[in-house]
């Protein structure tokens, strides 16, 4: 009866009412994740649960048991960030930073989501699913998680360097 | 959120079994529930996990889909047979939420997704028929704008939030139950109540009765379909109105052809009218705005919703159209 | 505010007339305008890094020994008195602390009002809290429950059942014009401007328009809840906060508890996202009050519904524009006038009436607002205010007298605004709308407009282009001040009590510090974030990075002369004046005589000094009154509106903009999107859901108010004339709100381009489209 989070066992709570982002934040100090609407309305709780991008704050803890749970502290690898982390900085993806761990993690999700073809709402065919990914794309995929600063445009360039890099 | 037990059941079995002491929910994907005992709108005593059953997609010999009711909304949505078959049900579930909820989400979580009424949502503050039954109804003299226009009553006029049913109303689809009486098949569109006088019974679900998988079958209509949804912003918000849509053409007339309209109504809104006037008919856009007035007759708007009368005729024209020139 | 303030502000405008301008703050070109070695470069953020990774620490985030949660029970009438309170269930639930109501609270003074004066004064909502029966506005606290958990305390304060004796309340808008009352002033300026001879002006006019402009309350919503987590130590308060008002809120946290400012702390290192909505309101003070009366340190994280019932929006404006001019399209009249919500216990005057009268002369001016007081939680600043909404009235109705015209509406502007400042005649600092207009004109390609409406189509799509003006004043606040300290290494520290809430603040001053103080970027650190550190004023109005880059370079003056008495005679620098000499190469030389120069190091180590320091401070800022000090956008919007759905989409923006020099061309290029995205936003989707039967905000979900998506924004560019400001430091002017003015006109007129729809009601949703 245990979660993993970033590759380290922690115990579930008594009380079934803890969502994963409030053990996260408030049981197990990893406050990297942020609490925005707590209602599955911001995306800015966002972690990734056995690969897939989900929402903490509509996860209780106690449905993670025995899963493994990826948050942004668990993005950087002996204090090497992740790409896409180096990518925010550079393409100033952020300005007060606090969707910013939940669109990184997010968009770390939503790049397996593309390389494997999954469509999105704007593909335009749902057969031969995606051709060349268009900013409409990331744009569409990313729409779960707002940023009230208007770092969208530095956000978007940084995951488009992703897959350009990709396609290299 | 009130205190409850937590129950995780292994199988269908345990789970039908949990639920049998009574005043309990399933928990699916909890993407609507967990919010709902957050708001202090749903207490129940225990929540029995069932997002760890089988959540299979299986494809019939007749090229049907059988969609375990554990399956996640994004995983429907990616499957290769409802993208090349059932395209309006593969863009209704793309239409919905985000790419989080919809990893989360599962099928039958989907159908028992309850009103986003902001009067529902107010616990502490509003009146709601839905959450006490015969408290009144705030919502009709008030902030209506996406409130229904469709099968209301004088006390309730809220709408089901649900993308994917409405997809699912067009295709007829099938819910297959479970329970303490044993299993039984309810049609989608007869799953969902018009609120009448008991705006708080929202479907013919029983006590203790598990949805277990949805059934669709293939056509020419679902092969060649659309959804298109119309909300305020253009994403991540729910709609004003959407319609899923098949059309079957034959000969320069329609052999077939499935409508179903969302955001108007507390189910998803089957138009059998507007199709009872097309089948036969020639697919033009006076056809497609007749059956639309045909269909939207019977709406009963409020001042600040009445523009969803128009808006649903336009974009149910619009989508029939869409589907008359184009393959999928 | 009053007649005294306008005579005051009135006189010193006058006497300043006759003040050479050299005598003034900026009278002297700043050199950093022209010897800027970092400033002007691309430069990250330098807390990229702990954001990204998540270790950036925001208020909510704080550990504390013993730390309970609060969680907030709110009234559901608007107007009237608590006649029961039933704690009974709440007090016996598990986990539960304390539950506070008027009953038990302690007794607390009433916060001071922000106001121009007083800069330890944060007070936005200013009525007594808890403190008796009554309740005045429909989500005011009535109890409040601290317990173990968050999920404990949330779920008592589901348990607490409050019986109220309702009073008639007042929440309709409509119904409150009748006893609309007139402010004398706004801000700094006159309320009412009525020269010449408006009538006459329409009854000759070739063109003129005549309309009612309107836009709805709107929430700030900032993606990280107002939070505090807070502790009592003895008699001294700790607050983490998120906030960009530090020591405001620690002087009204004062004097709300009846102790010195000095015994109240407040840290707020990152804030996530404010626009104005974080300073001082009543969750504050009562997690204060709570940890004072349970004896526990409290975390008050509001919950996004709280946050709609605790912190006010932008008021609901209505507004009448009428403007006449003459076939050349010069204006004869211009009349701006309406109604705003401003309750007595309301701080914000929403000046919409500024804009207008600060861009254009006219030969006649009809110009007052009106404030309407409604039983509502206060309103507050919210970015731009007053020119966020004034200038989606001012510049529909300009777009509307063009096509009257039939003139282009870029050439319409061009040949209304003035020279000086259209009222006051004051002269303006700096000031090119025109260059803004010819790049973002060429950048949008204007040309291809279409001049008569719903003319280009793309299958259902209709297809418009539209433009309009922003502006927004220069504003330097007094009393800022900013330590600098050079250590034995020669690295320099600057620290202020100045926040950071997505703008860059420790990036840009830092490349300021770097630059000022000839050091490169690495060997500067920037410390804010906390009432330990020099005073800071607020962060609003545009105006820190103005007023903490006066205090810096107040404080680089004095340390300049500390550093040469420090030096002695046994220098190179012996003998020179605090005049003569510059700051260069990690230490100081004379200006004419590069040679004679000694570095930091040398001079503290000679003078066996660890360190030096020294302290300076943003002056009173009488520029503002001398000169006409106005940033200004000229904004471009392409778009397409579905003729099946009504739906809008934005596919294009540009922004060209005059604000001095641009300082970081990265971090500045976010702020004007920014404020960009949040102005179609304002245009589009955003509107705060009032029940006008009750006062009950019915929006008070992310999932109900709609900010922008990832998909909303489209492509945008910015550009700037990047021409100094002679009066300012730095040669910039702020940057944080202009982006925003001007937008949702641009989008409305482009709607009009495409549609030939006029929608004079924000915002633009599908139904108003919908209709003919």
């Amino acid at each position: 009866m245990a979660i993993a989070i970033n590759g380290t066992d922690y115990s579930l709570p008594d009380d079934p009412r803890v969502s994963l982002l409030d053990l996260l934040r408030e049981r197990i100090g990893l406050t990297g994740t942020k609490l925005g609407c707590n209602q599955g309305a911001c995306g800015a709780c966002t972690v990734i649960l056995d690969g897939e991008r989900v929402l903490s704050c509509l996860t209780l803890a106690v449905q993670a048991d025995g899963r493994a749970v990826t948050t942004i502290e668990g993005l950087s690898k002996q204090g090497d960030m992740h790409p896409l982390q180096r990518a925010f900085i550079e393409h100033d993806g952020l300005q007060c930073g606090y969707c910013t761990p939940g669109q990184i993690c997010s968009a770390v999700a939503m790049l397996g989501e593309m390389r494997r073809g999954d469509p999105s709402y704007v593909t335009a065919d749902l057969v031969a699913g995606l051709g060349s990914t268009t900013r409409e794309e990331i744009r569409e995929r990313m729409s779960g998680n707002l940023c009230r600063c208007g770092a969208h445009h530095g956000i978007v360039e940084a995951i488009e360097e992703q897959l350009v890099g990709d396609a290299a | 959120m009130t205190p409850f037990d937590y129950r995780r059941a292994a199988d269908q079995t345990e789970a039908l079994s949990l639920a049998a002491a009574g005043h309990c929910r399933f928990l699916g994907g909890g993407t609507n529930l967990v919010d709902l005992m957050r708001q202090n709108i749903e207490a129940p005593a225990a929540l029995v996990d069932v997002s760890r059953l089988p959540a299979t997609i299986d494809v019939t010999s007749e090229g049907g889909l059988i969609i375990g009711a554990t399956a996640r909304n994004s995983a429907v949505a990616a499957h290769p047979v409802v993208r090349a078959q059932y395209p309006m049900l593969s863009r209704a579930l793309l239409a919905g939420a985000s790419a989080q909820i919809r990893n989360m989400a599962t099928v039958g979580g989907n159908l028992m997704q309850r009103t986003r009424c902001s009067y529902f949502y107010d616990a502490a503050g509003s009146r709601c028929n839905k959450r006490e039954p015969g408290a009144g109804c705030d919502a009709i003299d008030g902030l209506s704008r996406n409130h229904a226009i469709l099968g209301t009553s004088e006390h309730c006029i809220a709408t089901l939030p649900s993308d994917m049913c409405v997809a699912l109303a067009a295709l007829d689809a099938i819910v297959h139950l479970d329970g303490p009486m044993g299993p039984r098949s309810v049609p989608l569109l007869d799953f969902h109540q018009l609120p009448g006088t008991t705006p708080h019974i929202e479907t013919v679900l029983r006590p203790g009765e598990l949805i277990t998988a949805i059934a669709i079958s293939p056509s020419a209509a679902a092969a060649n379909s659309r959804y298109r949804k119309v909300r305020d912003r253009s994403s991540y918000a729910f709609a004003l109105v959407s319609v899923a849509a098949g059309l079957d053409v034959a000969d320069g007339r329609i052999r077939d052809v499935r409508i179903a309209l969302g955001g108007v109504a507390a189910k998803p809104w089957r138009a059998v009218q507007a199709e009872d006037v097309l089948r036969g008919e020639a697919p033009t856009r006076e056809n497609f705005l007749r059956a639309a007035d045909v269909e939207l007759a019977a709406a009963k708007p409020t001042e600040a919703n009445a523009f969803k009368i128009e808006l649903a005729k336009r974009t149910m024209a619009a989508v029939l159209g869409d589907l008359t020139g184009a393959g999928a | 505010m009053s007649k005294l303030q306008n005579a005051i502000v009135g006189g010193v405008r006058t006497a300043m007339g006759y003040v050479p301008s050299s005598w003034l703050p900026g009278g002297t070109r700043d050199p950093l305008i022209d010897k800027r070695v970092t400033l002007g470069t691309q430069q990250s953020r330098v807390d990229g890094p702990d954001k990204v990774q998540g270790v950036a620490r925001f208020a909510a985030e704080v550990r504390m020994d013993g730390l309970v949660y609060a969680a907030c029970v709110h009234s559901t009438i608007a107007r009237g008195k608590i006649t029961e309170l039933d704690l009974a269930a709440a007090e016996a639930a598990p986990g539960v602390v304390l539950v506070m109501t008027h009953r038990n609270a302690p007794k607390l003074a009433l916060p001071p009002p922000i106001g121009m004066t007083n800069l330890k004064a944060a007070g936005n909502n200013i009525l007594p809290i808890m403190q008796d029966a009554d309740i005045r506005w429909n989500g005011q606290t009535v109890a409040l429950v601290l317990a173990e958990t968050q999920e404990q305390a949330n779920h008592a304060a589901s348990l607490i059942v409050v019986r109220y004796e309702q009073a008639a309340a007042r929440t309709r808008f409509e119904d409150a014009k009748a006893d609309a009352t007139t402010p004398d002033s706004l801000m700094i300026e006159r309320n009412r401007l009525k020269r010449g001879d408006t009538d006459a002006a329409f009854r000759n006019a070739a063109g003129s328009v005549d309309a009612v402009y309107r836009t709805p309350w709107h929430n700030h919503n900032p993606i990280e809840p107002n939070a505090a987590t807070i502790a009592w130590q003895g008699d001294r308060l700790i607050v983490h906060d998120a906030t960009q008002m530090l020591n405001g809120t620690a002087g009204s946290l004062a004097k709300v508890f009846g102790i010195k400012d000095t015994q109240v702390f407040v840290s707020s290192p990152f804030v996530g996202g404010a626009f104005g909505g974080k300073a001082l309101w009543d969750h504050q003070i009562l997690g204060a009050a709570a940890s004072k009366l349970a004896g526990r340190p409290v975390r008050i994280a509001l919950s996004r519904a709280s946050m709609h019932r605790l912190i006010g929006g932008r008021s609901q404006t209505e507004q009448r524009v009428a403007l006449a001019a003459d076939a050349t399209g010069k204006l004869k009249a211009l009349l701006h006038q309406g109604f705003s919500v401003k309750p007595p216990h309301s701080v914000c005057d929403e000046a919409f009436t500024l804009s207008g009268r600060s861009l254009y002369e006219s030969e006649s001016y009809d110009i007052v607002q009106h404030t309407l007081d409604l039983d509502l939680l206060a309103n507050t600043f919210m970015r731009a205010p007053g020119e966020a909404v004034g200038t989606f009235a001012i510049e529909s109705a300009m777009d509307e007298l063009a096509h009257d015209l039939g003139i282009d509406p870029i050439a319409l502007r061009l040949r209304n605004i003035g020279d000086t400042d259209p009222v006051s005649g004051a002269p303006h600092s700096q000031s090119d709308l025109r260059l803004a207009y010819e790049l973002g004109a060429k950048k949008f390609g204007w040309d291809r407009r279409a001049a008569t409406p719903k003319s280009r189509q793309d299958g259902e799509w209709l297809i418009g282009m539209g433009c309009a003006t922003g502006s927004f004043p220069y504003v330097r606040m007094p009393g800022m001040s900013a330590r600098i300290t050079i250590d034995s290494n020669g690295h320099a520290t600057v620290s202020s009590a100045a926040h950071e809430m997505g703008m860059g603040t420790a990036t840009v001053q830092r490349q300021h510090a770097a630059d000022r103080l000839g050091l490169p970027l690495d060997y500067v650190t920037v410390r804010i974030g906390d009432t330990d550190l020099p005073f800071g004023s607020f962060a609003g109005g545009s105006s820190q990075t103005a007023s903490l880059g006066a205090a810096i370079n107040a404080a680089s003056a004095k340390l300049a002369g500390d550093l040469l008495r420090l030096a002695g005679n046994d220098t190179p620098l012996a003998g020179l004046r605090a005049n003569e000499i510059e700051f260069a190469n990690h230490g100081l030389r004379k200006i004419d005589e590069p040679s004679r120069y000694e570095s930091f190091a040398s001079i503290l180590e000679r003078a066996s000094r660890s360190e030096i320091s020294a302290m300076g401070e943003s002056g009173a800022p009488l520029e503002i009154l001398k000169f006409s000090m106005h940033s200004r956008s000229a904004i471009f919007c392409e778009l397409r509106v579905s003729e099946v759905t009504g739906e809008v989409r934005v596919t294009r923006l540009v922004g060209a903009f005059d604000c001095g020099r641009i300082l970081n061309p990265k971090t500045a290029t976010s702020q004007f999107r920014g404020g960009m995205i949040m102005g179609l936003g304002m245009a589009l989707t955003e509107e705060t859901l009032l029940d006008k039967r009750n006062g009950r905000i019915m929006s008070a979900s992310m999932t109900d108010y709609h900010v922008p998506v990832h998909l909303d924004v489209p492509e945008i560019d910015v550009l700037w004339t990047d021409i100094p400001d002679p009066r300012t430091p730095m040669g910039a002017r702020g940057i944080g709100e202009i982006g925003i003015a001007g937008v949702a006109a641009a989008i409305a007129n482009a709607v009009f381009n495409a549609t030939g729809k006029r929608i004079r009601d924000l915002p633009l949703t599908p139904d108003k489209l919908l209709s003919d």
